[in-house]
């Protein structure tokens, strides 16, 4: 199976009924995304396709068709996207596995409306589950990657 | 030097680390020293000064933080508490868990199970605490739990800085010739004011390691931290932003194959058989393993992913022998409200209940009854571990809470001693207590044994998670209270029905171990609140029922916080009082407790009309330690009730860093709100109901409501900060849900009878 991730298209030996998460996990070693349920409720898989967040667990290899982003290429050269920084800067994770997840939902949103309002906030990121109760500073976090790159 | 003589001399570092700490003890067992364990893993060129630094040629420094890091930001506090003595930026270190060893023992954490108040200063409580102390070292236990990780960690992991520190000021001194005392440190290298001269800590690193040890440094005072008392970047942050490979689950090793275990649903019961040809038919799969253990019994699935496995393991046929006790709730439930019947032990008995309530005029009485059901931990990371046997040597790679338990219990399943097996201690992703568990990495460990020396990372479905967990215990209680004239309560009497969590997670870590004496557990969170009642009495029952049960984040004071406090408000209510004006008089001892009490009142505008459709809540529980109030306000949506804003003040004693005590906080107060609001772990047919994130959430985004958060420091101890937070949480959100709705849901979750937006 033929898959373009961050950038590279990559030839994986896999069934195409295989969940994309797996594929990336398992064979193709990148692990950003996360297993958190397999079912579509927690948004720990999340990467983007052709722009939108995706739960790459509940997606097959053989059903996607445009480019995959995930985690490891939201950012160039070593450097953090600015969502990233502004994670840091709010200081959000605590355990930090459903970060991933909600990074992309949340660049996925940027990206969509660059100035959300905690409503839109609500909507984008009500799929991502954080057992360890980070939504407050999600919530400041986004508000500030949307003033970095409004600022930019 | 020989490795015998090298081993000696380290040793004697460590008790001296230990005695400078303040941790000693006349009692030669305890005395008698912990070999370092990173003597047997430094690099080329590396030196270490004791079990918590290690400093390479090169300069680079390494910090042990021998606790497990699950989200709390334990890491970063711990290494501080080194690199302030050392004279170090957190920026220039690199902080790792380190092995198991017993040299990372966790007296703390024991000294919290002892039947005594936090605020109990009495010569027998005190006494038992140094007792706990000697016993944490005698049985090494290197564990992350009870909120103890910097308590215990305050005093030693300074004294390691500190010692590390003089003795490289004396490798310079010599190399020199010049005092100690005329040298200084700073940023990772001491320097000679009078002749100029400067050498980093690299550069001393092997002729410091090959002294003796600097002992009986005196530890900076406060008034000199740098780094200490003040918000620090979490060491972990960069690699959670960028989704690093970090986790348990993460774990890639050459040649490694996949597993998943499916194990009987029937808790601890054994399988009967199994047919595996279909799965063994499927692509991908290599093998399928049948598990006995003392925890669980099942099968694996061996595959070439993770995902092979897991579909090849809903076509594996097994029979699963069913349980023979009740097989429902309604049956569960009846062995409570049996044991709620019987007189059960108190903790605490204060005056005589029994004459006061013998005579209470009727309208000065309140009896009621309050449950909370079992719940699931719900780590965000699935159960894992991965594990490789090869040439009679065990590595595991867990993310888990017990190394050293880990370790002593994979090695007896592979038939090895435990020095040649190691343990990996990855980041966790949640932890909640679950990960105190050994089940992942026994199960792990007897794969292994069947992958001909491949390593084999075994990952549990979410569905196997829920069904498979050690429970937060369900429990009954019955309360009565009697107010007086004024309306202050003068007799109040809680019970407990619940089954013991020491009962059940003891066995586990040692299957041959006898019966246990009473679990202080059952009653944390009631029988050592600050409130002073002429007549009061808490006393437990112990439920046998033949679900696991464990430690679930603040353990008994996620239970016995929701009864108090929401028995406080009723009686409050009853007497016509204002709960928090009737608290602080019950405080009037305890000024700690009603400096927590004030500030959350204050911050939460108690007093002063709550918007149109808005109403609060109050709550205090003391745990850990600490000393926590919060308050819930709630209001009415067409949808449903709304949580707006979460006001919460905790007293620390002394807060190492105030940012990661605010993510705590709000944190604890989440999780136990979640669970508040909707989460239950029900049983039918002898099985656990629930599933997945589709019928055992947890708070979302959308749910989630504002927060206020002071952190005070005017307890006289250090206390906890993981837990705290969960406790008053569930009575606040209960007793605002009264004032809102005029209705008493004495029964969790409250979404069994209100609705949440
Ligand atoms: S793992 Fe994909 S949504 Fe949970
Ligand atoms: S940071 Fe732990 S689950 Fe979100």
């Amino acid at each position: 199976m033929q898959v373009t991730v961050n950038g590279k298209t990559l030839d994986l030996d896999v069934e195409p009924d295989m969940p994309l998460l797996w594929a990336l996990r398992d064979v193709a070693g990148i692990r950003g995304p996360k297993f958190g349920c397999g079912i579509g409720a927690c948004g720990a898989c999340t990467v983007i396709l052709d722009g939108a967040p995706v739960r790459s667990c509940s997606i097959s290899v053989g059903d996607v068709a445009g480019e995959v982003t995930t985690i490891e290429g939201v950012a160039s050269d070593g450097g953090l996207h600015p969502v990233q920084q502004a994670w840091l800067d709010e200081q959000v994770a605590q355990c930090g596995y459903c970060q991933a997840g909600q990074i992309m939902s949340a660049i996925a949103l940027l990206n969509d409306i660059p100035d959300p309002s905690d409503e839109d906030i609500d909507n984008a990121m009500s799929g991502n589950l954080c057992r360890c109760g980070t939504y407050p500073r999600i919530r400041a976090a986004i508000h500030r990657a949307a003033r970095m790159q409004a600022g930019a | 030097m020989g490795r015998a003589a090298t081993i000696t001399r380290r040793a004697l570092l460590v008790g001296a680390a230990a005695v400078a700490g303040g941790v000693a003890f006349g009692y030669y067992a305890y005395r008698k020293p912990v070999a370092n364990p990173l003597e047997d893993e430094l690099a080329e060129g590396e030196a270490t000064f004791n079990p918590y630094v290690k400093i390479g040629r090169d300069g680079a420094v390494t910090i042990v933080a021998p606790r497990a890091e699950m989200g709390q930001g334990v890491e970063t506090t711990l290494a501080a508490l080194v690199a302030e003595e050392l004279d170090l930026r957190l920026d220039q270190v690199t902080v790792e868990h380190g092995p198991a060893s017993a040299a990372y023992g966790n007296i703390a954490a024991l000294a919290d199970g002892l039947p005594f108040a936090q605020f109990d200063d009495s010569a027998l409580a005190e006494a038992a605490r140094a007792g706990a102390g000697v016993a944490g070292k005698l049985l090494g236990l290197q564990i992350t739990g009870g909120s103890s990780s910097i308590i215990d960690a305050f005093d030693k992991m300074r004294a390691a800085g500190a010692s590390a520190r003089e003795t490289l000021k004396l490798a310079a001194a010599r190399r020199w010739g010049v005092a100690a005392a005329d040298l200084a440190t700073a940023d990772g290298a001491v320097s000679h004011a009078a002749s100029g001269r400067t050498a980093t800590y690299g550069e001393l690193a092997a002729e410091a390691a090959a002294l003796e040890p600097a002992r009986d440094v005196a530890l900076r005072p406060r008034e000199a931290w740098k780094l200490l008392g003040k918000p620090q970047q979490r060491t972990d942050m960069r690699a959670k932003v960028t989704g690093a490979p970090i986790f348990g689950i993460d774990v890639s090793l050459p040649d490694m194959v996949y597993a998943t275990v499916r194990m009987n649903p029937h808790l601890g019961r054994p399988m009967r058989s199994m047919k595996a040809d279909a799965a063994l038919a499927m692509p991908g799969v290599l093998k399928v393993v049948p598990i006995a253990t003392h925890v669980g019994n099942g099968f694996a699935v061996v595959a070439r992913t993770t995902w092979h496995a897991l579909r090849a393991a809903d076509a594996v046929e097994a029979e699963w022998e069913t349980g023979s006790g009740p097989a429902d709730d309604a049956a569960l439930w009846a062995l409570f409200e049996q044991a709620a019947g019987s007189a059960g032990s108190a903790m605490r008995n204060d005056g005589d209940v029994e004459v006061a309530f013998a005579d209470a005029p009727q309208e000065s009485l309140l009896e009621a009854e309050y449950r909370v059901p079992w719940l699931a931990h719900a780590c965000m990371e699935p159960m894992n571990a991965t594990a490789w046997l090869r040439d009679g040597m065990l590595d595991v790679w867990a993310p888990n809470q017990a190394p050293t338990m880990v370790r002593d219990t994979c090695a007896a399943a592979a038939g090895i001693d435990a020095a040649s097996c190691t343990v990996h201690t990855t980041h966790l992703g949640g932890g909640f207590g679950r990960r105190a568990e050994i089940d992942c990495a026994l199960y792990a460990t007897l794969v292994a044994m069947q992958t001909d020396g491949r390593p084999v990372k075994v990952t549990w479905s979410r569905e196997e998670d829920i069904g498979h967990d050690m429970y937060r215990p369900a429990a009954l209680a019955r309360v009565r209270a009697r107010v007086g004239e004024d309306g202050m309560p003068v007799a109040v009497d809680l019970k407990v029905a619940t089954p013991s969590i020491m009962a059940s997670l003891l066995p586990r870590f040692y299957p041959r171990l006898a019966a246990i004496g009473p679990d202080k557990m059952m009653l944390d969170g009631a029988f050592n609140q600050p409130y002073a009642v002429p007549d009061y009495r808490v006393a437990a029952v112990k439920v046998q029922t033949p679900v696991p049960v464990g430690i679930w984040r603040s353990v008994g004071n996620s239970v016995n916080g929701f009864f108090h406090e929401c028995l406080m408000d009723e009686i409050a209510h009853l007497g016509g009082l204002d709960p928090v004006e009737m608290r602080l008089k019950l405080m009037a001892d305890w000024p700690v407790a009603a400096g927590v009490v004030r500030k959350a009142a204050e911050m939460a505008g108690w007093g002063m009309p709550a918007p149109e459709g808005h109403a609060r809540g109050f709550a205090f529980t003391a745990s850990f330690g600490s000393w926590v109030a919060e308050v819930v306000e709630i209001s009415q949506a067409p949808e449903g009730i709304r949580l707006e804003k979460v006001s919460i003040a905790a007293d620390v004693g002394i807060a190492l860093d105030p940012r990661i005590i605010e993510a705590q906080l709000f944190s604890g107060a989440i999780f136990g709100l979640s669970a508040a609001m909707g989460q239950q772990i029900n049983f039918a047919d002898g099985k656990v109901v629930q599933s997945n994130f589709d019928d055992f959430d947890a708070m979302r985004m959308p749910q989630c409501p504002r927060f206020e958060v002071a952190v005070l420091e005017n307890a006289p101890k250090m206390g906890g900060v993981g837990e705290i937070g969960t406790p008053p949480a569930a009575p606040a959100l209960a007793n605002a849900v009264f004032a809102l709705t005029g209705r008493r849901v004495r029964r969790l979750p409250l979404s069994e009878e209100v609705a949440f937006a």
